[in-house]
């Protein structure tokens, strides 16, 4: 959904250079180039730094996010950084645990997608044949139905008590496009020499997969992942807006909620619902451009621009 | 052609059975018995409880074995008949979508093919040239980092209720009736600006970013590069690597499809607009099953014939598909 196709589109897709020899330095030489890279020094800055104020931000209050414990509608002040809600609960406690939430159901739901969907084009890619049919027909049938739709159905039904449970459910509902990608480079792939090497001295499929094919694609690999991880928080914020998450914790999506239903914007407390969604632009947008800078480290085509 | 085509309808309609499969398995396979959860969830009078009971019983038909209430499902849902919702009670759920469709219809499909021709557009100029990139690129990043609702809530505050140009909630004046009149029709656009725009940013973002980087991969392939050693003009050259790299976007406009009808639902909220969105929280508040489920198998019908579309105009516009080639993803 949305959310999850966004990604596919937004990236190119890196052409796969084999690297059998690799040689030493290798490493480094990414390192090298990562570390002039602006694109991915900035997206990376900003997400660590979202994720160190994720980290630290509730030690830094005395006060629980849901504790009715200040004045009510207060404008963002030395005691209340953020201002507080309707209901007297302080914004700033509100959301550095609400990027906890994002943060983990981005790292469980992207890393959900990203193990369904590597598994699944590995092997449709790399054994080919019935598998492949069976496993290209279900990538095709998930990939087709919204997953924000189905997402609904099944979280109006099943009583959603933490964010572990929504990213699960975001996970293994938005890996088919990964699957994909990943199917088509290992097509690319497997016919190199190499691989056939591999074959011929009796490895079998996943010591093949796990030492020949996935090295090959490793900054493929990684990208996806961080695609992946972006999604999931996007999804994940709009099941909360929708009140269909965790109601007794806090997440981004959920303060956006709140705010919404407690007619905050007719009021003008600004201070209520904008914090929210520029910590979500910061970290997917973050990660997103990360992702560009890591494209141009990893693929020297892209490097002189 | 013909082959292309077949293959696509077999994976449509594999996806309507496994989706009909999933709206009438979830009830069934949560833990417990969904009558008596539901009615604990909907916290209803006690003498409402029993007519809900017998109403929910007699619903599900879960007094036939379960090949048989399968087989019931698909002969009503055949019918047309999607369950009565049980908030709003003797209106039937699909006369509920089907008087929410235009609303949603109105604001998704301007969205979604002005973003893509526009973000297309912009994102093929923005494609090596320094300064326009350097604007475009980051811009477009942030907009597809942008959640939808958040867009439309800032929009409604800054726009709506901070500087009154444009209504904050609703489709049209409350103290109008749905006419073909002017005023009407003023009413209604004026009140669809803030929601379209929300929708059209986010999806404008993406599609600019997308057609940038593959304007780059395809000025660097060959028959551009032939074509600029022969001496042809930079704008033929990058009128050909727009119509190579628009294809890829098309398929990735079926694929964004779920994400626009995702974030049109949530919009819709934001702003109070009667569509399918704003019937879906309300289904999903007062815990009207049927019509969450209707709206489900909805939205999935409409993404099929969505993609459908889009594969028929794939065909006119790659001749591969056409001559039997490869090409279509």
């Amino acid at each position: 959904m949305a959310v999850t196709a966004r990604p596919a589109t937004t990236t190119g897709a890196p052409t796969v250079e084999p690297k059998v020899a690799r040689p030493r330095g290798h490493r480094s030489e990414f390192l090298y180039f990562a570390l002039r890279n602006w694109k991915f020094l900035l997206g990376f800055g900003c997400v660590l730094f979202m994720l160190l104020l994720a980290m630290v931000g509730p030690y830094l209050t005395s006060r629980a996010p849901l504790a009715f414990t200040g004045p009510t509608d207060a404008a963002p002040s030395s005691t209340y950084w953020f201002g507080t809600t309707s209901f007297g609960q302080d914004v700033f406690a509100q959301f550095v645990t609400g990027l906890r939430s994002a943060f983990l159901v981005g790292a469980v739901g992207g890393g959900i997608a990203w193990v369904v969907g590597a598994t699944v084009g590995f092997t449709a890619g790399f054994r080919g044949g019935w598998l492949d049919d069976i496993l290209n027909m279900i990538t095709n049938v998930v990939l087709v139905i919204p997953t924000l739709a189905i997402l609904i159905i099944v979280a109006a039904y099943l009583n959603v008590h933490s964010y572990a449970t929504e990213a699960i459910l975001i996970g293994l509902t938005s890996w088919p496009w990964a699957a994909r990608a990943v199917r088509a480079q290992t097509f690319s792939l497997k016919t190199r020499d190499f691989v056939d090497v591999a074959r011929l001295s009796a490895r079998n499929t996943r010591q093949i997969i796990a030492t020949e094919l996935a090295p090959n694609m490793s900054s493929y690999l990684l990208m996806m992942f961080i695609l992946l991880f972006g999604g999931a928080i996007l999804i994940g914020a709009s099941l909360d807006f929708l009140g269909l998450g965790p109601s007794d914790q806090i997440s981004l999506g959920l303060m956006m909620n709140s705010a919404y239903s407690a007619s905050g914007l007719l009021l003008g407390f600004w201070w209520w619902f904008v914090p929210p969604g520029l910590g979500i632009i910061a970290i997917v947008g973050g990660l997103y451009v990360m992702n560009v800078g890591l494209d141009e480290v990893f693929n020297p085509r892209l490097r002189e621009l | 052609m013909r082959r292309y085509l077949a293959r696509k309808v077999g994976i449509y309609l594999v996806t309507f059975f496994v989706a009909v499969t999933i709206d009438w398995a979830i009830p069934r396979l949560m833990p417990g018995n969904p009558i008596d959860r539901l009615l604990s969830r909907m916290q209803a009078q006690p003498g409402a409880e029993h007519v809900l009971r017998g109403y929910y019983s007699k619903a599900f038909g879960f007094d036939v074995p379960w090949w048989k209430q399968y087989l019931n499902f698909w002969a009503a849902l055949f019918h047309g008949d999607l369950g009565r919702s049980v908030a709003s009670f003797p209106t039937t759920v699909s006369s509920m979508i089907f008087g929410a469709l235009p609303y949603t219809l109105a604001l998704l499909v301007p969205a979604i093919l002005l973003a893509f021709w526009t973000g297309n557009k912009v994102g093929a100029m923005a494609a090596r040239r320094k300064n326009l990139d350097n604007t475009v690129l980051p811009a477009g990043y942030v907009l597809t980092a942008t959640p939808q609702m958040w867009l439309g809530i800032v929009l409604a505050w800054v726009f709506a209720s901070t500087l009154g140009w444009f209504p904050v909630s609703g489709a049209y004046s409350l103290s109008m009736q749905p006419t073909w009149s002017t005023e009407f029709v003023w009413s209604f656009l004026h009140h669809w600006v803030l929601p379209f725009l929300a929708l059209y940013l986010v999806a404008f973002g993406g599609w600019a970013i997308g057609m940038r980087n593959m304007i780059i991969y395809e000025l660097e392939a060959d028959y551009s590069n032939y074509l600029a050693s022969l001496g042809a003009p930079r704008k033929l050259v990058r009128k050909y690597a727009y119509r190579n790299a628009v294809l890829p976007q098309i398929t990735g406009l079926a694929l964004a499809l779920g994400a626009v009808v995702a974030g049109a639902i949530v919009v819709e909220i934001v702003f109070s607009y009667p569509g399918l969105g704003t019937l879906t929280l309300g289904a999903i508040q007062n815990r009207d099953y049927f019509l969450i489920q209707g709206i489900f198998l909805f939205l999935i019908v409409a993404v099929l014939i969505a993609n459908f579309i889009i594969d028929i105009a794939y065909v006119f516009i790659d001749p591969r598909t056409r001559l039997g080639m490869q090409g279509g993803a």
